[in-house]
């Protein structure tokens, strides 16, 4: 599967798309780039200037497709604690720095920096990111601006922080807290609403939105001045010219310091490691699965962030969340990136006064709820079922890392885990032996396959050797990783073979992993098995209410009902729907072995990171034959138009005045698809109740609304289906 | 051609439990190629360990097997060289030691020694057995070196002489020739390409070497030409192991030099664990 070699009139038809997805990442860059540079002390324009640095000179030079880039999260405990050290512009100056270091990274091919990093001393680093992000913002949020010597003690008064909004006696400041509070409402339940007119601006939009509104609101309704106290809106943004005439300039006396550098590395690994794990992520949600140049994209952001440095801007970093927003929204290349840098430019120009009206407390909320999200429960949950060790792990950098800093969090982590490694496997030897060894072979067996052996044993610390091998198979390949001549395998490795295997599988290609039943067998191996597998219904018989009608409906439409879970589903995949989403699984099944009926309960997800939203839904999949064409189907409404303006465009047939108008359809072969909707099945379709239609190659999926459907709905779907497919089986 | 023969095969020989095992090895192999064997014993000659050999060589005897013994006292390393020369021994079989409770063996540091020096071509035995287990797998190496042509050569005369039913000729890719470093899909695509076209060189080349070999050796062998990716030397070994073979033939490693044993390469890997039986021609 190639992808289609560029041109010229192709790459010119992209444009409005990525315009399109380029102004909805603004918006959600623009409050997000304001909010982490204030976290990190330096000015809020700095954030901006770091997005529309990033975003000009890694469309430009960089590697990767749709990512977006701009202020990192994982950065702000870094600036913060060179800030305070250092100052300000000799903070600029470690910044241009660690954009040379990574540059030069980048020329060593070293972009995979990462892959040494045992998978969850990274977790670790992380989540302690976030606790710095959540408990220095926590305060702000609520009108409560305290300092604290560390994060822990910043933490440790989040409970008297709470306290003391109702004992507040300036209402300026309750206000605030108010203000706060409601922004971080709607950043925890706005993904819970599914409606395409709210989900077109991103929640963090708008807050701004809000309470710029407000703020206009009691200016010319009320006719009073902003109830929200002074000291707890964003200061004043210069404009573009002010930004330009005021350049900082980098102050760079301290370079012969330990301190400095001590900065210049911590910026560089963790802008590094940060990128690394969203190109991973974002190449995952790519709908045409394209494979980034990490180490292209590397020097791209070194570069970026050294300009970004000299004009008063922080690291540049590529950004998971408004990277899967660019995707959910249609972008496709570098456009999308560039289009958002010119954007913010734009936003800067006409509104930088605007943006003075944001309360800071409400502009905290997406900060904490950032910070929550990457040290949230679920995560130290996961960590925790993987395996106790990887708690301990977890926990050590953890708390390492927020007692005495990032590196040392980092150092930590490396040497617990190998201690760990050592403990499980009761022998030095085998590591310190074999390290340098190179333990991994790989052959093109006779069948065309790939054979990959692996040998001693294989952690975090010798991973790439087999990372480098894997990395040079295409991926529509079918690959066997013998493990059966090695005796340890970690758990980062398992993670990151898990990463390969989704990979190989959504490029119709496929890895085998064997050898390691012997581990298990041989020593009760601590990490050998030690693998995420999805936790199947343990009880059965235990079903819901709503299972047991379920189950009653599958036995009236002869076909039997199944409440497992599946995760691997290949059918589904070919849907355009789910080009840019993640399915969790599939449960509740209703099919039969003759049928080409399938309805299920279905999980999925759209986006990554604080834009992540998690779908249920109930859809039924026909298996058709071959002949169908590849369209899809759903309601007119005024997005369907507005995507149209961005160059989607509307297939309308002939003499079928009302449904071209009611109905928006598409597809690539048009001819096809005329030919396909004959007179009788457009008026099934304006006859019947609407529901989104979409077909594959050679099946159809049926779905009304984005959630789980309840019993007489399925009903409905059902016969739906069932007399939609004798109508596409009897032309 | 160059006609690789086993003329005289020598063996060193202590009083350790696998004697009687390494002894029979020996003999069968002496008896196979027609050659005459050589029982080096370092330390003073006695009737009564002149006798215990005997014993064991007995039932060879009967089949016509034509051997020596040999006893010279001093530095173990240093006698087996220097009588290998004296006796005119073209290959020289070393037992290789077990570890304990593993399945994995290495050559002690005496043999690993003489492995190194000796000016014949050595026989690394695995596992040496009283009875004699069918050697059924022959791996051996296919690189681009002026050796290769005299070992697959001989990899030929032992699977002929031994009744081998595979030879799997390996040809190790480096991964440092296929120049291209892959990044994305467009690199994939090219060190595909490449590692396509390398691939048809190297098989290209291993099947003129095998032109070469008498027609009445490679009779009833199975050939099979494997190109593999992995560190030269070393990955062949592993292979071996994978393959499940049962030789292992290698060429001798070019001179070796301080540096080459403190960052092992080649030969060395393979010396520190040994996947099979291991056959380096001189």
């Amino acid at each position: 599967m190639r992808a289609k070699e560029p041109s010229f009139v192709g790459f010119m038809k992209t444009i409005p798309k990525n315009i399109f997805s380029g102004l909805v990442v603004s918006l959600i860059a623009l409050p997000l780039s304001l909010g982490l540079a204030m976290a990190s002390d330096a000015p809020p324009i700095a954030g901006v200037i770091t997005s529309i640095v990033g975003g000009i000179v890694v469309a430009i030079f960089g590697g990767s497709y749709v990512t977006i880039s701009g202020p990192g999260k994982g950065l702000v405990g870094v600036v913060l604690v060179a800030v305070s050290t250092l100052g300000l512009t000799t903070t600029y100056a470690a910044i241009i720095c660690s954009g040379v270091l990574l540059l030069i990274l980048g020329f060593l091919r070293l972009g995979k920096l990462a892959d040494y990093f045992p998978s969850s001393a990274i977790q670790g680093v992380l989540a302690a990111i976030g606790l710095i992000i959540l408990g220095k913002q926590f305060h702000i949020m609520l009108g409560n601006k305290i300092v604290r010597d560390n994060t822990i003690d910043y933490l440790i008064a989040i409970p008297e922080t709470i306290m003391n909004v109702f004992q507040y006696e300036d209402s300026g400041l309750i206000n605030a807290a108010i203000a706060g509070f409601i922004s971080l409402i709607i950043m925890v339940f706005y993904s819970k609403i599914r409606n395409k007119y709210l989900q077109l601006i991103p929640a963090p939009m708008w807050i701004v939105i809000c309470s710029i509104g407000f703020s206009y609101y009691c200016e010319f309704v009320l006719k009073i001045p902003n109830p929200i106290s002074e000291k707890y809106m964003i200061p004043n943004i210069p404009s573009l010219t002010e930004v330009m005439g005021n350049l900082p300039v980098p102050n760079f006396k301290a370079i012969y310091s330990l301190e400095f550098w001590g900065s210049v590395v911590a910026l560089t690994l963790i802008a590094s490691i940060e990128s690394l794990l969203s190109i991973k992520a974002v190449d995952k949600l790519d709908p045409m699965k394209r494979r980034s140049n990490v180490n292209k994209d590397v020097k791209a952001l070194g570069v970026a962030t050294a300009v970004s440095g000299l004009l008063g801007g922080l690291n540049v970093v590529t950004v998971i969340a408004p990277s899967s927003v660019n995707i959910t929204n249609g972008g496709s290349n570098r456009l999308g990136n560039l289009f958002h840098a010119l954007f913010l430019m734009i936003f800067i120009l006409l509104f930088s006064t605007e943006l003075t009206r944001i309360p800071l407390s409400a502009l905290m909320a997406i900060l904490v709820f950032t910070g929550y999200k990457l040290a949230a429960p679920e995560m130290v949950k996961r960590v925790f079922l993987i395996g106790k060790e990887q708690l301990l792990i977890f926990l050590t950098t953890l708390l390492v890392t927020l007692k005495i800093g990032l590196i040392s969090g980092i150092v930590a982590g490396l040497i617990i885990t190998f201690i760990i490694h050592v403990i499980a496997n009761n022998s030095l030897g085998l590591f310190i032996k074999n390290i340098v060894k190179p333990n991994v072979l790989m052959y093109k067996e006779e069948n065309g396959n790939y054979f990959i052996s692996v040998k001693h044993f294989c952690s975090f610390l010798n991973f790439n050797k087999l990372k480098d091998k894997l990395s040079v198979i295409p991926e529509q390949n079918d690959v066997i990783i013998d493990f059966s001549l090695c005796e340890f395998v970690d758990h980062s490795v398992m993670e990151n073979i898990n990463d390969y295997q989704e990979l190989f599988y959504k490029k119709g290609g496929n890895i085998g992993v064997i050898g390691l039943e012997v581990l298990a067998t041989k020593s009760e191996h601590p990490f050998a098995l030690r693998r995420l597998l999805p936790l199947q219904n343990i009880i059965p018989n235990n079903k819901t209410k709503r299972q047991n009608n379920l189950e009653q409906v599958a036995h009236d439409f002869g076909l039997s009902f199944t409440p497992l879970r599946r995760t691997k589903n290949a059918f589904l995949e070919n849907f355009i729907y789910f080009k840019t989403k993640k399915i969790e699984h599939v449960f509740n099944r209703l099919s039969a072995k003759k049928h080409p009926y399938q309805l299920f309960d279905i999980i999925y997800s759209e986006g990554e990171f604080i834009a992540k939203e998690v779908i249920r839904s109930t859809m039924l999949y026909i298996k058709t034959s071959a002949n169908v064409p590849v369209f899809k189907l759903d309601r007119e409404g005024l997005l369907e138009r507005l995507y149209a303006l961005a160059g989607y465009r509307d297939i309308d047939i002939k003499n079928h005045v009302d449904f071209s108008k009611r109905f928006y359809l598409r597809g690539e072969n048009e001819r096809d698809i005329r030919a396909f909707f004959t007179d009788e099945l457009v008026l099934f379709f304006e006859s019947n109740a609407y529901y989104h239609i979409e077909s594959s190659k050679d099946g159809l999926l049926v779905f009304s609304k984005e959630r789980i459907a309840s019993i007489k709905e399925i009903k409905a779907l059902l016969d739906f289906g069932y007399r939609l497919n004798a109508i596409i089986n009897k032309s | 051609m160059s006609a690789i023969t086993f003329k005289t095969i020598g063996i060193g020989v202590t009083f350790s439990p696998n004697l009687e095992a390494n002894i029979n090895e020996a003999a069968r192999l002496a008896l196979c190629f027609g050659s005459k064997l050589v029982l080096i014993h370092v330390g003073e000659s006695s009737e009564k360990k002149s006798n215990t050999f005997r014993t064991f060589l007995s039932p060879f005897e009967n089949q016509g097997l034509e051997y020596e013994l040999f006893y010279k006292s001093g530095d173990p390393v240093d006698v087996i060289l220097t009588s290998t020369k004296e006796k005119k021994i073209d290959l020289l079989i070393i037992g290789a030691l077990k570890k304990e409770n593993f399945l994995k063996y290495y050559l002690g540091s005496i043999a690993r020694k003489i492995t190194r020096e000796a000016s014949c071509s050595v026989l690394l035995l695995i596992n040496p057995s009283i009875d004699r287990v069918p050697c059924k797998h022959i791996v051996v190496n296919g690189l681009k070196d002026p050796k290769t042509k005299e070992t697959v050569n001989a990899a030929f005369l032992v699977g002929h002489k031994l009744g081998v039913g595979k030879i799997t000729v390996v040809e190790e890719i480096d991964q440092e020739e296929v120049s291209v470093k892959v990044d994305d899909d467009k690199s994939l695509r090219k060190s595909t390409i490449i590692k396509e076209r390398l691939r048809l060189r190297e098989e290209a080349r291993v099947k003129k070497v095998l032109d070469s070999i008498p027609a009445d050796y490679t009779k009833n062998i199975t050939i099979k030409s494997q190109p593999i990716f992995g560190k030269r030397g070393y990955s062949i070994g592993h292979y071996a192991q994978v393959a499940r073979a049962d030789l292992l033939v290698m060429n001798a490693p070019s001179k070796m030099t301080f540096w080459d044993r403190l960052f092992p390469h080649d030969i060395e890997h393979i010396l520190t664990e040994l996947p099979t039986d291991v056959l380096i021609v001189q």
